[in-house]
C-alpha cells in the first residue's frame, strides 16, 4: 500500500528503543527458545558429569550426536513451522526413504547423472508436500490425518516400486567421490549434513523471524480467518509449507544415502516421533502461533544427546527412552509458563 | 437520514440463503464522520447485514452505492482495497505477536534488497505505538510486547488504528463492546469518537443501547431482517430503543409484570418458558 511509505516517514517517534545488552539478555529469556536452551545446557552437564571418563566429551563422542541431530534437525525445523501454522506433517517418515530409494534407483541401477537423481528425490518431496497441501487446505480433514494417509500411501508405493526396478527393498549406492564429499563427506569426523544443518538454520531463522513473509506463519495458527481478511494467501503459503517441509526430508533422505552409501525402503517411524519430540521440546505451541526456529535446534540437540550419546556415559542405555517422556512432559508444561510471562511481560517505564 | 454526502449506501438491499430471505429491503446510509448505530437482538440478522457491507456475501437484490457510484464487491478483500475496514469482535489480531507485527499483518514494512528483505521491525514498531497513541491509548509504549498481554480494549483499538491508518473510510464495528467490561468500552467508544472526528463514516453494531446512543448519530433498529425504526440522534429515549429492539413488545411492561410475579412469589422469578 502506497499509504504505509507515505505515512512511515513523517511519524513522531517517541524512541522507546532499548537496545542494550542486558535488555536483550532478558528478551531472551522471555521467547520460548529459553527453555529449550535451559534444558540443553541441563542435559549437557548432565551429561558431561555422568560421561567425562567415556569420552561423551571426545571428538568421536561429541559428532555422535551432532550428526545425528544434522539429520532430524533439518526436517524438525520445517515440522516446527508447519506446528506454528497450526498444522502438522508425519508424512516425513515415509518421504525419506522414498526419497533414499529414489537416489540408489536412478543413480545406482539407472547409472544416471548424481544430479539427475538428487533432482528427482528433491521433485518427489515437492509432489507429497503438494498433495498434503492441497489435500488439508481444500478439505476440511485435519493435517494429521491427511499426512497419516500419505505418509502409508508412500510407504506403500516406495516399497512397491523398489521391487518393481530392483526387485529389492534395499540397495547400495556408491557416489562420485565430488558429491560424496559435498553430501556425504566428514569433517574432523563431522559428517556434511552437520554443514547443511548449519547453513539451512541460517536460512529457516531469516524466513520466519526476519522475513516479512515470517509474520504470516504465525498469523495463519494465530488466527487464520484474520489472516486472510489481512489479505494474507492462506492457501498458497501452507501448500508451500508442505512443500518446505516434504523437500527437507527428501533432501536429509538424499545427505543419509550419500553418507551411508546405502538406501532402505522402510518407512522410518522412529523420524516422525523424533521430529515432533524435537519440535515441542523446542517450545513450539501444539496450538500453533508461537515458536523459533534456534528453540527447535535446541530442542533437536538436546533430543539427539539423550538417544545417541548415552552410550557415551555411565547412565544405563535403557533410560534414554525414559529421559526423553520426562523431558517431554517437562517440556509441554513450561511451554505454557513461557507463553503466560510472554504475554504478561510489558515495560514498566514510566510509572 | 443525513444531510452529508453518504460515502456508502444501502438501497432496498435484500439477501436470500436459498428461499430464506434474511435481509429484507434494506436501505442504509452513513456519510463522513458520521456515526451510524445499527441496533438488534440475537438473530436479527446483524451478522448477514455485517457480512453483506463487507463484500462476504452480495446482495440478492437491491444496489449498493459508494459515493453515489454503484459498487459490487465480491470478496472481503476488495472491499478492503476500496476502503471498508470490518472489525470483529475477537478478530483482527494474534495474541502471540508483537504489537508491531500485528498492526502492519499483510503489508509489512521491508528493508533490504531482493532476496534478503527482511521486516523493518523498528519502523513497524513506531509507527504502530504511534498510531495507537494518537487514538488515545497512551499505555501502549512498546512495540515489541506481544498483543495477548493487552486487554480486550486495547486490542480493540489497535484493530481500529490499524484500519484507519490503512486508509479505511468506512469503519464497520462488530459488537466491539459486547465482551469488555464497563470501564474498557468507555475506551472503545472513545476510539469511536476519534475515528468519527476523523472523518471516517462508521458502522457501530451493537445491541447494547447505552453504548449506541453515547456515539451514535442516527440509528437503524434492525428486526427480523428488516429496519424497524430509523430516527436521528436525540428522537427516542433509550427505553423507546430498547422497546424496538424487543420486537416492539414494550420492555417496560414486561418488567412490570415481572416483579408483579416476584412480588407474589417471594422475590422469586417466574420458572422460564419452554
Amino acid at each position: 500500500m502506497t499509504a504505509t511509505n507515505q505515512r512511515t516517514s513523517t511519524v513522531e517517534t517517541p524512541a522507546i528503543e532499548s537496545e542494550s545488552a542486558i535488555s536483550s539478555i532478558k528478551a531472551f529469556f522471555r521467547t520460548p527458545a529459553a527453555g529449550a536452551f535451559m534444558g540443553f545446557v541441563a542435559v549437557f552437564i548432565l551429561f558431561a558429569m555422568f560421561g567425562y571418563s567415556r569420552n561423551f566429551l571426545s571428538v568421536a563422542g561429541v559428532t555422535t550426536w551432532v550428526n545425528f541431530a544434522s539429520l532430524i534437525g533439518m526436517i524438525a525445523i520445517p515440522v516446527g513451522f508447519l506446528m506454528i501454522a497450526g498444522e502438522l506433517d508425519i508424512s516425513t517418515g515415509a518421504v525419506l526413504p522414498a526419497s533414499t530409494m529414489t537416489v540408489a534407483i536412478v543413480c545406482e541401477h539407472y547409472q544416471m547423472p548424481v544430479l539427475v537423481g538428487v533432482a528427482a528425490a528433491l521433485a518427489i518431496g515437492a509432489l507429497i508436500g503438494f498433495i498434503n497441501g492441497y489435500i488439508v487446505t481444500h478439505t476440511r480433514v485435519p493435517s494429521f490425518i491427511v499426512t497419516l494417509a500419505t505418509l502409508f500411501a508412500v510407504a506403500g508405493i516406495t516399497l512397491y516400486l523398489s521391487i518393481f526396478f530392483i526387485n529389492n527393498t534395499n540397495s547400495f549406492y556408491h557416489a562420485p567421490d565430488w558429491a560424496k564429499s559435498l553430501f556425504g563427506g566428514k569433517v574432523y569426523g563431522f559428517n556434511s549434513s552437520v554443514f547443511w544443518w548449519g547453513g539451512l538454520i541460517a536460512a529457516f531463522v531469516f524466513f520466519l523471524h526476519y522475513s516479512p513473509k515470517g509474520s504470516w506463519v504465525f498469523a495463519l495458527g494465530g488466527d487464520q480467518e484474520s489472516a486472510r481478511n489481512a489479505g494474507i494467501p492462506v492457501t498458497r503459503m501452507k501448500i508451500a509449507l508442505f512443500m518446505l517441509c516434504s523437500i527437507s526430508a527428501a533432501f536429509a533422505g538424499v545427505l543419509q544415502v550419500m553418507t551411508f552409501s546405502s538406501a532402505t525402503s522402510q518407512a522410518n517411524f522412529g523420524l516422525i516421533f523424533n521430529t515432533i519430540i524435537a519440535v515441542v521440546v523446542g517450545g513450539v505451541l501444539l496450538t500453533g502461533g508461537f515458536g523459533t526456529v534456534m528453540g527447535i535446534v535446541f530442542g533437536v540437540l538436546t533430543l539427539s544427546i539423550v538417544t545417541q550419546a548415552i552410550g557415551f556415559t555411565e547412565i544405563d542405555r535403557n533410560l534414554s527412552f525414559l529421559i526423553i517422556g520426562v523431558m517431554l512432559l517437562i517440556a509441554v508444561l513450561l511451554n505454557d509458563t513461557f507463553r503466560h510471562l510472554a504475554t504478561s511481560w510489558s515495560t514498566f517505564k514510566k510509572k | 437520514m443525513s444531510d452529508k454526502k453518504p460515502v456508502l449506501e444501502f438501497r432496498n438491499v435484500d439477501k436470500s440463503f436459498g428461499h430464506i430471505d434474511v435481509l429484507n429491503d434494506i436501505s442504509l446510509k452513513v456519510g463522513e464522520g458520521e456515526v451510524l448505530c445499527l441496533l438488534g437482538d440475537n438473530g436479527a440478522g446483524k451478522s448477514t447485514l455485517i457480512k453483506t457491507l463487507s463484500g462476504v456475501y452480495q446482495p440478492t437484490r437491491g444496489e449498493i452505492l459508494m459515493d453515489g457510484q454503484p459498487a459490487l464487491f465480491s470478496s472481503p478483500r476488495e472491499a478492503q482495497e476500496r476502503g471498508i475496514a470490518t472489525v470483529h469482535q475477537f478478530g483482527g489480531t494474534y495474541p502471540l505477536m508483537s504489537i508491531g507485527r500485528n498492526f502492519f499483518m499483510g503489508s509489512e514494512p521491508t528493508k533490504g534488497w531482493g532476496p534478503f528483505k527482511y521486516f523493518d521491525r523498528k519502523t513497524a514498531n513506531l509507527v504502530a505505538v504511534a498510531e495507537v497513541q494518537k487514538m488515545g491509548i497512551t499505555r501502549i509504549t512498546d512495540g515489541d510486547r506481544l498483543v495477548g498481554g493487552l486487554s480486550g480494549g486495547e486490542r480493540q483499538s489497535l484493530a481500529i488504528a490499524r484500519a484507519v491508518y490503512f486508509g479505511a473510510r468506512v469503519l464497520i464495528l462488530d459488537e466491539p463492546t459486547a465482551a469488555l467490561g464497563v470501564k474498557q468500552a468507555a475506551h472503545v467508544l472513545r476510539i469511536v469518537n476519534e475515528a468519527k472526528r476523523r472523518g471516517l463514516a462508521v458502522i457501530f453494531i451493537t445491541h447494547q443501547v447505552m453504548h449506541a446512543m453515547a456515539v451514535g448519530d442516527h440509528f437503524a433498529v434492525l428486526i427480523r431482517g428488516a429496519i424497524a425504526a430509523d430516527f436521528r440522534k436525540g428522537e427516542k429515549t433509550r427505553e423507546q430503543i430498547a422497546d424496538l429492539m424487543a420486537g416492539g413488545e414494550s420492555m417496560a411492561s414486561l418488567e412490570a409484570s415481572l416483579e408483579g410475579y416476584m412480588e407474589t412469589h417471594d422475590g422469586l422469578p417466574p420458572p422460564p418458558a419452554h
